[in-house]
């Protein structure tokens, strides 16, 4: 039934370039970082990964998924290390046995971008909460992530302690998107609504058009990121020696100066402020 | 929308360029997407067939069902198989989650539904013509399934295109599976939703258009083959 057709013998070759078209990975040390996608959008792992990749030879795959999501996957042991910006959730992540220990690595801010017509008139405000009340009073379009997401949940904890429930308006002025960062500013852009980003997403984003700046600095808009190594008494596949090497590195005195050092059109995205000995 | 002119301007450009990463990636894509293929072929062609000529109880409900399963949405696969994989889940212990080989059963899922309903359908179409003959020989049914399958090789090739198609054109699945890490398992659709999620237009319309040109190389080449077997069959 074979014949040595030309048919059987393009299969052959079908098979044999989908089997070896890509050499299999040589088995190098590697840990799984649970992250979000603000800090993986942003650029910084692309620049900070290959210094200490270059000091201890371990490769650091990143999944970058909403905090919500990147939580839940290292509950089910599906990484080595975690780092999110929810600090309550992950508080609650180590208070049940998830994780080992949290440590403090670096913040940014977040900022409230809109049209520049700007409907609600928050443009130059400081206080958010003062700004939300103004959009919520004006009915003006806001897109929302709307998913389990640290920025999310730091949206989510302004408009309460606005006294305001944004919920009530969802799919009128106030759009929830379900999806990542980038997404809900390219719906903003696309709709002319106000979003609330992390400045890292919102620096290395490329499609700006028709948003700008409008609230910045208050400090009910800071944005702590913590690291935390999978208990491995949960998970016992948790690549411990490795996954406590790279927190090591990153809280320590390289690792704060390389998230220093990294920067995109001559701004810093991302301020290191780890304690030492912490 | 200036997008589109610097997008087609950015994918030649990166075609032209060769860039390691872009090669890299569009690798994994064949790789993932084709071994996909052959092991929904592998289970879709016998499986289609012999739905195809044998007559049981139940069989239009099994027909409705392998047509409806072609409508599996891949975010549903993916979740599927993240769920049996994970080091939560039952099959944890094979360790890989976030790999290309996770990848390739989330695809192989996704399209064996497809490879079988679509086979089914030619096969009893041709089955049609030889049934009688199959009956008067009192040829066994494995052995009538070998024939048919292998008298249908030019119309089952399609089918398996339109399987390849399916698989290398989804993102839902491969992303939850994979992860998208870069170098190890990012692929020609989700690099697309990254940039495109970074605000990237430009590039994410531009790996489309790659991703398309590729399609479009795989049909070829197929096509090509297909004509020259034909030539070489009849010759």
């Amino acid at each position: 039934m074979f014949e040595r057709t030309p048919l059987t013998i393009g299969l052959a070759a079908l098979m044999f370039l989908a089997t070896h078209a890509m050499p299999v990975q040589a088995g190098e040390t590697s840990i799984i970082l649970q992250s979000t996608t603000s800090t993986a959008n942003s650029g910084l792992y692309d620049y900070i990964l290959p210094i200490f990749k270059k000091k201890t030879g371990i490769q650091v795959h990143v999944v970058a998924v909403g905090t919500g999501q990147a939580i839940k996957n290292a509950k089910n042991g599906d990484g080595d290390v975690l780092l999110v910006h929810a600090k309550s959730a992950e508080e609650k992540f180590v208070a049940e046995g998830f994780g080992v220990k949290r440590f403090d690595v670096m913040y940014n801010d977040f900022i409230i971008v809109g049209p520049p017509i700007d409907p609600a008139k928050i443009g130059g405000m400081r206080d958010a909460l003062a700004a939300f009340g103004k959009i919520a009073e004006a009915k003006a379009v806001f897109a929302s992530r709307g998913d389990n997401s640290g920025t999310y949940k730091k949206e989510m904890s302004l408009w309460k302690a606005a006294g305001l429930d944004p919920a009530k308006a969802s799919g009128k002025w106030y759009r929830e998107t379900g999806s990542g960062m980038g997404a809900t500013l390219n719906v903003g852009v696309g709709m002319g609504a106000y979003v609330m980003t992390d400045r890292g997403t919102w620096i290395s984003f490329k499609n700006k058009a028709g948003l700008k700046i409008l609230v910045e600095g208050g400090d009910k808009l800071f944005n702590q990121y913590g690291v935390i190594l999978v208990n491995p008494k949960m998970h016992a596949k948790v690549k411990t020696h490795e996954g406590q090497a790279f927190i090591d590195w990153i809280i320590g005195e390289e690792g704060q100066k390389a998230i220093a050092g990294y920067k995109l059109g001559g701004q810093q995205l991302f301020f290191p402020n780890a304690q030492p000995g912490s | 929308m200036q997008d589109f002119g610097e997008s087609f301007r950015l994918a030649f450009a990166l075609v032209l360029s060769a860039d390691g990463d872009l090669i890299e990636i569009i690798g994994l894509s064949l790789r993932v997407s084709l071994s996909a293929m052959l092991i929904s072929c592998a289970i879709g062609l016998p499986l289609g067939a012999s739905v195809a000529i044998s007559r049981f109880p139940g069989r239009s409900a099994v027909m409705v069902l392998l047509n409806a399963l072609m409508g599996l949405p891949p975010v549903v696969v993916g979740l599927l198989v993240y769920l049996m994989l994970s080091n939560a889940g039952p099959f944890g212990w094979l360790q890989i989650l976030y790999s290309p080989a996770a990848m390739i059963i989330a695809q192989s899922i996704l399209i064996t539904p497809i490879i079988a309903a679509l086979s089914r359908q030619v096969i009893e179409d041709l089955h049609n013509e030889y049934a009688e003959q199959f009956r008067s020989l009192c040829v066994p049914s494995h052995v009538a399934i070998g024939a048919l399958l292998w008298d249908a090789r030019y119309s089952l090739l399609t089918v398996a295109l339109a399987g390849f198609g399916r698989a290398v054109a989804e993102v839902g699945a491969v992303i939850i599976v994979g992860g998208n890490i870069n170098h190890l398992t990012r692929v020609m659709t989700t690099a697309i939703a990254l940039e495109t999620s970074k605000g990237d237009l430009a590039l994410a319309l531009a790996l489309g258009l790659v991703l398309m040109i590729i399609a479009l190389c795989v049909n070829g080449a197929v096509m090509t083959l297909r004509s020259t077997a034909v030539k070489y069959a009849y010759a």
